[in-house]
């Protein structure tokens, strides 16, 4: 217990100075360029400690939390040695963490309503609903086959360039015949995917295969799952907007 | 009591992430690896630290610096304050009136990427992976370069109202010429952070400035245009890594140089 207050008092300090800059541009741009007083400063100086509070928090449940079980899995993976089940986990790990985020939830039910207004589909409450579920499941299918074509990677050892060089000239193309209105959705999809839990375990994953597996360097190959899981959904979304 | 009534929605929110994380983790831990977890009081208060941490930080952020910085993104763009009359519609020639926008833009992009969690995570990992060599302060600042530039360049888009495409494209070939001279440990780690900087807190606060900015110029679409901010943020932060690994290893290099003449000087 002791020990733990001890490391929590250090990341508080570390989070204070995360912070500092966000504060001191909202404080500048505020007193000194548009020179209007802070509205509610209690409400801010509270909400600051919480963010402060949280952060702190967060850093350390990573590192005693998500990182340890992220590592041991991969590298249990690895002595068990069965390809189908890892890429299981992976496909698993992808689909489940993106299937039920709440910023995807918000805007498949944005781009539906865009959908309607833009005569895509018909303006019903049925087909709107129809709408976000599909384009849910297909950015969450996409994040899925992302991590398991990661994962593929990690244990074949192919260079990150090609895959996604490759992956951006099929962005390009699908650009240029995509309808307009899916594209900025699609574009954002590749954004909301990755949320501040499934970004250190994806990571975690990665880093720990790689140095699992003979003859793989954790830093060449263990990045590069949350490239993937940021540049499929936006060929999926577009492939969507283009079958409907 | 209202702020009570919020923070349990938010974690109540944090629980629905979590939840089926959690579910998948322990499901195939316990069915498919089939053994125990090493430190399992450690590992679940871990969870814990994460989902309380992760209520607090967003109930805060909510609470404090999204409405402020929201009002200022609207008040900066508002043509009352950048001394433009309201039915221009030559908003292209008008673009250097925006001066403090591009400021905010950048100021903003950058602080926010400092400050957001899933950058601190990859750039712990990088640290301890690279035995040191990529600095965790090192990569963040990189990174929130990249993000600032991005923004700012995504405001002067909107402004001048040239086609995003352009920037998309010449930005991606300027990524692949990168990738054939930089050094090739750091590829995969610069494309990670592309992905990582559109999360938490950039994003509200961006989407906030793009659509401030392209409600207030007559002919722009705030939708699109929002989006296309997120799009620059998330394509120069690879730029500026793999920048950084260049100009690293350049550094290194000439010092090395230096030191291998000196016992003949």
């Amino acid at each position: 217990m002791y020990q733990l207050i001890r490391h929590l008092w250090g990341s508080l300090k570390e989070s204070i100075r995360d912070l500092t800059p966000i504060i001191i541009v909202i404080a500048f741009f505020q007193l000194v360029v548009l020179q209007q007083p802070i509205p509610d400063l209690l409400g801010l100086v509270t909400g600051t400690v919480l963010v402060v509070v949280g952060l702190t928090l967060f850093v350390h449940g990573l590192k005693i939390g998500l990182f340890p079980i992220g590592e041991s899995m991969a590298h249990d993976f690895a002595r068990k040695g069965s390809v189908f089940w890892l890429l299981t986990f992976a496909f698993a790990l992808g689909f489940g963490t993106t299937v039920a985020e709440p910023a995807l939830i918000a805007i498949a039910k944005e781009a539906a309503n865009i959908a309607a207004t833009g005569g895509m589909i018909e303006q019903s409450d049925r087909a709107r609903n129809d709408y976000a579920d599909g384009l849910r499941l297909t950015v969450a299918l996409s994040v899925g086959a992302a991590i398991v074509l990661g994962v593929l990677r990690i244990i074949k050892g192919w260079p990150v360039q090609y895959l996604i060089l490759g992956g951006y000239i099929g962005v390009v193309i699908m650009t240029m015949f995509a309808p307009p209105e899916i594209i900025g959705i699609a574009y954002v999809s590749g954004g909301v995917t990755t949320s501040t839990i499934t970004v250190p375990l994806v990571t975690a994953l990665g880093v720990g295969l790689a140095t699992s597996i003979r003859g793989r360097n954790p830093m060449t190959d263990g990045f590069g799952l949350i490239a993937f899981a940021s540049l499929t959904p936006m060929i999926f979304v577009m492939g969507y907007g283009m079958l409907l | 009591m209202g702020g009570i009534t919020s923070f349990l929605q938010t974690l109540l929110s944090t629980v629905q992430d979590v939840l089926p994380i959690a579910t998948i983790l322990f499901g195939f831990q316990f069915i498919v690896l089939r053994k125990g977890i090493k430190n399992p009081g450690q590992i679940l208060l871990g969870f814990v630290l994460v989902l309380f941490g992760l209520a607090f930080f967003l109930q805060g952020l909510e609470q404090a610096l999204f409405p402020l910085g929201k009002l200022m993104a609207e008040q900066l763009t508002a043509p009352e304050f950048l001394g433009i009359s309201e039915t221009a519609n030559t908003a292209g020639e008008n673009w250097h009136h925006y001066l403090w926008v591009y400021l905010f833009a950048f100021t903003i992009g950058f602080s926010t990427t400092i400050a957001e969690p899933s950058l601190i995570a990859v750039a712990i990992k990088a640290n301890q992976v690279s035995g040191g060599a990529v600095g965790i302060w090192g990569l963040r600042i990189a990174v929130a370069i990249g993000v600032a530039f991005g923004i700012a360049l995504g405001a002067y888009r909107i402004v001048s109202g040239t086609p995003l495409h352009y920037y998309i494209i010449s930005g991606y070939i300027v990524v692949i010429i990168q990738t054939l001279y930089c050094p090739k440990q750091i590829i995969a780690l610069a494309y990670d952070s592309g992905g990582v900087t559109t999360s938490t807190v950039t994003v509200p606060l961006v989407a906030a400035l793009g659509l401030g900015l392209s409600s207030n110029i007559p002919g722009r679409n705030p939708l699109l245009d929002g989006f296309g901010l997120i799009a620059f943020a998330s394509l120069f932060p690879i730029m500026s890594v793999m920048g950084y690994a260049q100009l690293s290893e350049w550094f290194a290099k000439r010092h090395s140089h230096k030191q291998a003449h000196r016992p003949g000087e």
